[in-house]
């Protein structure tokens, strides 16, 4: 049995990576990604913490934040294709209509 | 409780608004309709109005006319209204103005016309200039004083003069500004009463009996105040007034100076003074003070003023001065003269601005320079009934102006604060400010009203008082002088509820 | 008819509305309807006086006006001797200026509403007379003040009318403030503000000394502004812009005698202090002396009159304030004064319907033209210059002599000096008007009948009133009051020797009908006198003028820049905020995850930091 620290060590840097390339990359996709990694940041964490608790609670909600990340990807790709169809980029930095 | 005890006030409130209504959903081809149903709806409420008179008993300090019908249970707010002698005249000056202005309205429109617009929401700002003298639930009370502001914010910003935008965005911003901090100070009123209630008449009764804490009030004080001060206008909060004034249509002008500015002046009287007492006597010399600066601050400008319109818009900041000096010395007399000062300045300033907008249509100008004098000779009967106007505007004896000036000045003297040195010193500025005030008055009807005709307007057709306006001036001319030489019909209605209000501020 | 007194007022102010809405429409233009009322209330008037001196006790009824809290505001009427007395005075005067200005007037476009000022005017004067409490005197006392300005400024179309006419009414204003302020002490001392209720309060030492006094140099404050008192005399003057019968009704005969009659109607008020008595003495000595040396300089010869009128009033002043022996003789001069000063002003205004102006150096000779008023003039300039045995002899002699005798002997020193003034204006007046020849270019002509029966009228009465004098003190006095003194033939002799030196030194200065007047010639002295003691321009420059221009003018931009600035200062810097705060919605939403990120660490390090 591994100590509880090396996971969320683990998932703590995997989250570091995710908000670094949310915060920081241009282009669509990549966000997508780093979304998708901070949520399986989480996922680690709540096997963790499911494993180290002997509760089934965390593992159940893992499931469902796979499921709900699925959904996600699927609608934010549809997005990105429609901001690529409609404005031939997918840098996040020209993709301000919202502003002011 | 016959049926008619109880739904009298309830329709003298909501006739204006059924009338309102009405010319809004009546499909008209011609103007005639909605004049004639705003004369016929206004006059309606008149004739409630008129009867209750009647049915007044003169004699008994407590309200009357009451209903107290359960509205929003949920916070106990409850559709209570009723009056008393502190009400009755301000509701009576309501409805008696807005019929005299749907009579004026009949004939003389301000363009762009549009009367249907027009008159609904004269009678809309009726029901609510109404509804706020007999609202005995601060929730009522604050939902008929806000609705006073949107038919006044339209009426300024369509139907007013050439700045009437800016005019009616400060006047609507600067009165939601005051407001805001009163609903403040009312839900405060609410969180601490025990049990909790809006109802005004219950909270007097605890005020009386177990009164806030005195930290308590001064800060729901410094709520209300505003929300009130802005309303009078009491300085340094007036300047959205000379501005909405100046815009304004002749009818608009005429609500606001006539009945709109005693909203604040009767929320001082009616839930600052008896429900927060201790904190009364603590403001008591700030507001007195605001407001003697108001008198003389007020006759100054007028001096300097070349716009008509503007310079009896500040007049007004300087006579609502006294009555705020008045309900500041929180005393029997001060109180009697704060209201018998708003009916007159009703009376008074609301016909003056009758007389500058039928000055305006004849000669299309405001400007005193520009109307160049010889009013007298020109249009005789609308020069000599300005001049009488603007006599009684100055506080003549003999005529309505001078007894709630006078009264104001003596409260002055014998307070019931313990400041009498202060209240003192002021009633001297407020001489002074009397002197500044004769001068002002005098000066503008030399200007206007005397001298010769100018040139350029010896030949220009100019027709004298019509009879539309004859009409809609007699009543009030003719209170001027009523008031003016009986008093009594306004303190034999209002001192014993005023005595009964002040007891406890005696010392 | 004693207990109906109150018709009397009544009648004039019926006919003020009858005039005002009907008054056109009428034969004779409304005048009638005045005229008639007058009579009427004239005959009352004369019932009632004699009710009065055939034993009636005082009449005293009010009704409620108002009642506020504890304060009870009555009117209603009190009646006594003084009064009666007054009311007597002022309905004939009245009459007299309203008969008179049915020639005087004749033509003019505003006849009408002028014979309603009249009767306005009178009702206003009787209310004052008749009034049982100080709230319903300042009713009547302001009214006058207003009619004062509508007749004063009758012929606005120039601007110096109504000029002078707002002069007068703001003048007189400032002096009411305080009139206004000593009703409030009064009232509130006496718990009452019926006159005969405070003067028992008094009576019964209810009040202290030191709120007497208050109250009486407040109230004073009034009488020095309506009855044209130095430091506020500078109105009277310019109210001569006026038609002329209003300047003998109003101007002269009647309400500026008001503040005179205050005094005397409130005098146990002023009896018990000594101060305030001081004062009313010391201001009346002021005055005569002043006035009446700026009379000597005047052209216009209603100048002339209106500064003799100020000096006149300030006699009754200083009589008043010798103490309660000076009361009668200040009612005596009173009544006297009105008939003679009246008689002038209606000779003055012969005079000036006849050669079309007021200056006297356009006048000279009109004795031949116009002899009734000669002579009536010249009965009125002897009654006031006080060549026994004119009226004015006996008043202003007792004025004097009591001086004397209550060892008042600065007032006693001033009013002989003035006196003699008095004397050397009026003859210059009389040479310069009726003698020598004709400077003009009118044609000089006697006036009509209804101008001269009022001038002959009054002529009778200034040549005989002053005998009746021992009557005033029986029908005037009051309980705060004592009998004069005896008359007294060595200070009589030397006051009839002050009045004809000062005739003697006019005739020797001006039998020449000299070009350049004496009185201009005196160097620095005329310049002064020439120039109003430079109190007018003190007035004018040190107060109306900063007041309109810097003072209204800054306040007006106080007002726009700083307070409504600050108003529209909250808009625009609410508008500026949020111009700048909207910069932040960038549309890049990796910067508002940054925010996202940087709050929720910043909360997550204060939750686990406390």
């Amino acid at each position: 049995m591994i100590r509880l620290v090396f996971p969320l060590f683990f998932a703590a840097i995997l989250f570091s990576a995710g908000i670094y390339g949310v915060l920081a990359r241009r282009n669509a996709v990549l966000v997508l990604m780093s979304i998708e990694l901070m949520l399986n940041a989480v996922n680690v964490n709540l096997v963790a913490f499911s494993q180290y608790l002997h509760q089934l609670t965390g593992q159940i909600f893992a499931l469902f934040v796979i499921t709900v990340a699925a959904g996600e990807i699927g609608i934010g790709l549809a997005i990105v294709i429609l901001i690529y169809r409609n404005r031939e980029t997918i840098d996040v930095d020209e993709v301000d209509l919202l502003k002011w | 409780m016959s049926g008619w005890d109880t739904w009298a006030l309830t329709l003298a409130v909501f006739l204006p608004a059924a009338g309102a209504v009405l010319i809004a959903v009546v499909p008209s081809k011609d103007d005639r309709t909605p004049r004639v149903l705003a004369l016929v709806f206004s006059g309606a409420a008149l004739a409630v109005g008129i009867a209750m008179l009647f049915g007044f008993d003169y004699g008994a300090a407590g309200f009357q006319f009451t209903v107290n019908a359960s509205w929003i249970s949920a916070i106990h707010a409850t559709y209570h209204i009723g009056t008393d002698g502190i009400s009755l005249p301000l509701l009576e000056l309501t409805l008696l103005l807005s019929f005299l202005c749907a009579v004026y309205s009949y004939r003389i429109l301000p363009s762009p016309g549009r009367p249907r617009a027009f008159l609904a929401l004269m009678l809309l700002l009726e029901t609510g200039m109404a509804g706020t003298f007999v609202a005995l639930d601060l929730i009522l009370f604050f939902v008929f004083w806000e609705l006073v502001l949107v038919p006044m914010y339209f009426m300024i910003g369509v139907w007013g003069s050439s700045n009437r935008q800016y005019a009616a965005i400060k006047f609507f911003l600067y009165t939601l500004f005051g407001s805001v901090f009163m609903l403040l100070g009312f839900i405060a009123m609410y969180v601490k009463s025990l049990p909790h209630t809006f109802d005004i008449v219950a909270l007097q009764h605890q005020a009386a009996v177990a009164p806030f804490a005195r930290n308590v009030q001064l800060l729901i004080f410094a709520g209300i105040f505003l929300g009130f001060a802005v309303k009078v206008p009491l300085w340094p909060f007036h300047t959205w007034l000379p501005d909405a004034h100046t815009e304004a249509p002749t009818v608009g002008s005429v609500l606001l100076a006539g009945i709109l500015l005693k909203m604040g002046g009767y929320g001082f009287i009616r839930i600052a003074l008896p429900i927060l007492p201790d904190a009364a006597k603590v403001w008591a010399p700030i507001i007195a003070i605001l407001a003697t600066i108001a008198i003389v601050y007020a006759a100054l400008a007028c001096l300097a003023q070349s716009d008509l319109k503007r310079l009896i818009a500040f007049s007004s900041v300087g006579h609502m001065g006294f009555v705020m000096l008045g309900i500041a010395t929180l005393s029997a007399v001060g109180i009697n003269a704060a209201i018998f000062g708003m009916v007159a300045h009703g009376i008074i300033t609301g016909m003056l601005f009758f007389e500058i907008g039928s000055i305006y249509d004849r000669y299309h100008t405001r400007q005193i320079a520009e109307l160049g004098g010889g009013m007298l000779l020109k249009v005789p009967l609308l020069g000599f009934v300005f001049a009488f106007t603007a006599i009684a505007s100055m506080g003549l004896p003999g005529l309505a102006g001078f007894w709630g000036e006078v009264l104001s000045l003596f409260s002055a003297y014998a307070p019931a604060s313990e400041h009498i040195a202060l209240f003192r010193t002021l009633m001297v500025f407020g001489g002074i400010g009397t002197i500044l005030t004769a001068g002002y008055i005098l000066w503008t009807i030399q200007r206007v009203a005397m001298g010769t005709v100018p040139q350029a307007r010896v030949d220009e057709p100019v027709a004298d008082v019509t009879r539309i306006e004859w009409l809609a001036w007699v009543p009030m001319l003719a209170g001027i002088l009523i008031l003016g030489l009986i008093p009594r019909l306004v303190t034999g209605v209002t001192n014993d509820a005023v005595t009964v209000l002040t007891r406890v501020f005696i010392r | 008819m004693i207990r109906y007194a109150w018709i009397v007022p009544a009648l004039p102010a019926v006919a003020f509305f009858l005039i005002l809405f009907w008054g056109k429409r009428m034969p004779g233009k409304g005048a009638e309807v005045g005229i008639a009322a007058m009579t009427i209330a004239l005959v009352l008037a004369c019932v009632i006086l004699g009710q009065w001196a055939s034993g009636h006790a005082p009449v005293h009824g009010s009704f409620l006006l108002l009642q506020a809290g504890s304060l009870r505001i009555e009117a209603g009427q009190y009646i006594d001797g003084l009064t009666a007395a007054m009311f007597v005075v002022v309905c004939l005067v009245s009459l007299c200026s309203q008969v008179y200005s049915t020639a005087y007037m004749k033509g003019d476009r505003r006849y009408t509403i002028y014979y309603a000022w009249l009767s306005l005017f009178s009702a206003a004067m009787l209310t004052l007379v008749i009034a049982s409490s100080l709230f319903e005197l300042l009713i009547g006392w302001e009214l006058v003040g207003i009619c004062s300005y509508l007749l004063i400024g009758h012929w606005w179309e120039e601007k110096e009318n109504s000029d002078a006419a707002i002069k007068a009414f703001i003048t007189t204003k400032t002096g009411d403030v305080p009139f206004l302020f000593g009703i409030f002490v009064l009232t509130l001392a006496a718990g009452t503000s019926n006159i005969p209720g405070i003067t028992a309060r008094v009576a019964a030492g209810g009040i202290g000394t030191g709120v007497l006094t208050a109250s009486a140099l407040l109230l004073f404050g009034g009488a020095i502004g309506k009855s044209a008192q130095f430091p506020l005399h500078v109105w009277l003057p310019d109210a001569m812009a006026g038609p002329t019968p209003v300047s003998a009704l109003i101007h002269a005969a009647t309400m500026v005698a008001a503040g005179v009659y205050l005094v005397a109607r409130l005098y146990a008020v002023y009896a018990p202090s000594g101060h305030a008595l001081a004062f009313v003495g010391g201001i009346g000595a002021i005055t005569m002396l002043i006035a009446a040396l700026l009379a000597l300089v005047q052209d216009d010869i209603k100048r002339v009159l209106a500064y003799s009128t100020v000096s006149q009033l300030a006699y009754m002043m200083a009589s008043l304030g010798m103490g309660p022996k000076g009361y009668t003789p200040a009612m005596f001069l009173l009544f006297t004064h009105a008939f003679f000063k009246a008689l002038l002003f209606y000779g003055a205004g012969s005079v000036i319907h006849a050669v079309h102006t007021n200056n006297m150096s356009e006048m000279g000779g009109l004795r031949k033209h116009m002899p009734v008023t000669f002579a009536t003039f010249l009965i009125g300039t002897a009654a006031l210059a006080g060549v026994p045995p004119f009226a004015g002899f006996f008043s202003k002699d007792e004025v004097i002599a009591t001086g004397f005798e209550t060892h008042h002997y600065i007032l006693w020193a001033v009013a002989l000096v003035t006196a003699f003034v008095t004397a050397l204006y009026m003859t210059r007046t009389v040479i310069l008007t009726f003698f020598g020849s004709y400077r003009g270019e009118a044609h000089p002509h006697e006036s009509p009948r209804a101008m001269t029966s009022p001038m002959i009228l009054l002529a009778i009465l200034s040549a005989v009133a002053g005998f009746f004098g021992f009557l005033v003190f029986d029908w005037t006095h009051i309980p705060a009051v004592l009998e004069p003194e005896p008359f007294q033939v060595g200070l009589s002799i030397l006051s009839v020797a002050v009045a004809f030196s000062g005739i003697l030194v006019g005739y020797l200065l001006y039998r020449t009908y000299p070009e350049r007047d004496p009185m201009l010639r005196m160097g620095p002295l005329s310049t002064l006198l020439v120039n109003k003691y430079y109190l007018d321009d003190i007035y004018t420059k040190g107060v109306v003028r900063p007041i309109q221009y810097p003072v209204a003018r800054d306040v007006n931009d106080f007002d726009r820049t700083v307070i409504d600035g600050a108003v529209n200062g909250v808009g625009v810097g609410t508008r500026d905020v949020g111009g700048f705060l909207r910069y932040i919605q960038s549309g890049n939403v990796q910067r508002y995850a940054v925010f996202l990120f940087v709050g929720v660490a910043v909360l997550a390090f204060l939750i686990t930091r406390f």
